[in-house]
């Protein structure tokens, strides 16, 4: 099933530069699979050296959060939307 | 529309001896003629008490429109001098007031605009040891920090305070909002139980900001701050509002309260505060270099060594809008981009790495290094360091 990912802006340098990216996979952890295996340098930003996602790292289904859910055993639909929601820190620019 | 009992520490209740003079009347009367604002409402923004950590991208906004609002009384905490810099998102400062430190010239400004509030300035920076006595008169906190210390240290002391924290934060034009701190809804641990190690996330420094997305961020989390004191409306509690100005969108993910968070959760194991600097892995708080045992040469070194005619190779790492800024005639080969593009280098010359100010081409010095690069230096201070101690010419950004 195709689902959209929605790349957050500290990640794009790592995503070929796109917002988004179309990829196919019934669950969250198949579509962050097939999101890594086609961008091999976000897999170090999104999981620990355990295989893990990154406790800074949240993944959204929609508008829910997977840690809610079935974590990367959380089905997806086609015409669903997975976010990546990093945290940020920046508030001055400085 | 629902309406909220108000925040924790009770400015809701109202005080019967406090009314607004003739002038605040005339100040005021666009609130006053507002039903959802009103007499009562204007009386408790007039009582109430926000403390805003940070006066920069985010609290100039923030300042302006509490103070224009009439927050009856507005702390600052910040510890920085404006610069040139700044000027570009920080609107509370004017080119006349670089060189000064930010409190003094946001008080200057927020009392010309309103002198009817109090301005309570906190020239330090927030630690854990003086964060409960700065907190303690406020009702309300205001995160308009820019590093993660500091964040998970304002959430942490209002929690344990019982305190509301408006949080707002940025990243070159992606904004995240929320209310943390709210009776019964989840604080920034619950959403985030850890920071990301240094040098995962590329800072605000690195990764610029755009001018007005601060300006939008920040007008919003003065929105939130008076929807809370004159507790009418929906809060942006349980609600994370994401920003993205380039597209022009916004999106609102669900926020849970967790039920592990070691803050606010029922098997709390935070109640007290930490050190956070050792909690985000970091001994300073914008620790200059990360990577430790780093061979570097400084910028008068270098040019005496090419004003010899020595064979070095200069390899910029920074991204080709900066080197489109200034550059030092380096290849460049951005830090993102090394590991595939190894084989352009040539290990058997010598070869001398910077970025902006060196902690970048830290990282690809220690990178080549694994890579078998034994000839590698970095540029102590980067290209800033450079235009300060051998060519004035090289802009600095």
């Amino acid at each position: 099933m195709a689902v959209k990912v929605i790349i957050p802006t500290p990640l794009r340098a790592y995503a070929g530069k796109q917002e988004s990216v179309e990829v196919q996979a019934a669950t969250v952890g198949e579509a962050l699979s097939a999101l890594t295996a086609r961008f091999d340098e976000l897999k170090k930003h999104l999981f620990a050296d355990d295989g893990r996602l990154r406790s800074f790292v949240n993944v959204y289904v929609n508008d829910e959060d997977i840690r809610y859910l079935q974590k990367d055993q959380t089905s997806v639909k086609a015409g669903d939307t997975i976010s990546i929601v990093p945290s940020i820190a920046g508030g001055t620019g400085n | 529309m629902a309406t909220r009992t108000g925040i924790p520490g009770g400015t809701a209740a109202g005080n019967a001896a406090v009314t607004l003079s003739k002038e605040e009347v005339l100040r005021y009367s666009r609130h006053l003629i507002m039903p959802e604002v009103g007499m009562e409402g204007q009386l408790k923004i007039k009582q109430a008490k926000v403390l805003c950590i940070g006066t920069g991208g985010l609290g100039a906004p923030l300042g302006l429109y509490l103070a224009a609002a009439g927050v009856g009384r507005i702390g600052l905490v910040d510890f920085d001098t404006v610069d040139f810099t700044n000027l570009q998102r920080q609107v509370l400062f004017g080119t006349s007031d670089v060189g000064r430190p930010k409190i003094t010239a946001a008080a200057d400004r927020l009392r010309n605009l309103n002198p009817e509030i109090r301005i309570d300035t906190f020239e330090t920076h927030l630690t854990s040891e003086n964060a409960f006595e700065l907190f303690k008169d406020y009702d309300i906190i205001v995160d308009g920090t820019d590093n993660f210390p500091t964040r998970y240290l304002v959430n942490d002391a209002s929690v344990l305070m019982g305190k509301p924290n408006v949080y707002g934060s940025i990243f070159r034009f992606e904004g995240q909002i929320t209310v943390f701190g709210f009776p019964g809804g989840p604080c920034y641990r619950c959403l985030y139980p850890e920071p990301p190690p240094p040098g995962l996330v590329p800072s605000c420094a690195e990764g610029g900001v755009l001018g007005v997305l601060p300006g939008i961020v920040g007008t919003i989390q003065a929105a939130e701050t008076l929807k809370l004191i004159i507790g009418k409306g929906e809060p942006l509690v349980g609600r994370l509002l994401l920003l993205d100005a380039l597209a022009m969108k916004f999106r609102e993910l669900k926020l849970r309260k967790n039920p592990d968070c070691p803050v606010c959760g029922e098997h709390r194991t935070v109640t007290k505060l930490i050190d956070y600097a050792e909690f985000c892995g970091i001994r300073g708080e914008e620790a200059p270099n990360t990577v430790t045992n780093i061979p570097e040469i400084t910028p008068r070194d270098l040019k005496s060594r090419l004003d010899r005619g020595d064979d070095l190779y200069i390899l910029d790492v920074r991204e080709p809008h900066e080197y489109q800024i200034c550059n030092i005639h380096g290849h460049l080969i951005p830090l993102g981009e090394l590991s595939r593009r190894v084989h352009e280098l040539d290990s058997s010359r010598e070869i001398v790495a910077h970025c902006r100010s060196g902690k970048r081409s830290a990282e690809a010095v220690q990178f080549l290094q694994k890579a078998g690069f034994r000839k590698i230096w970095n540029l102590k201070g980067g290209i800033l360091a450079w235009s300060d101690e051998v060519d004035p010419s090289v802009p600095k950004y």
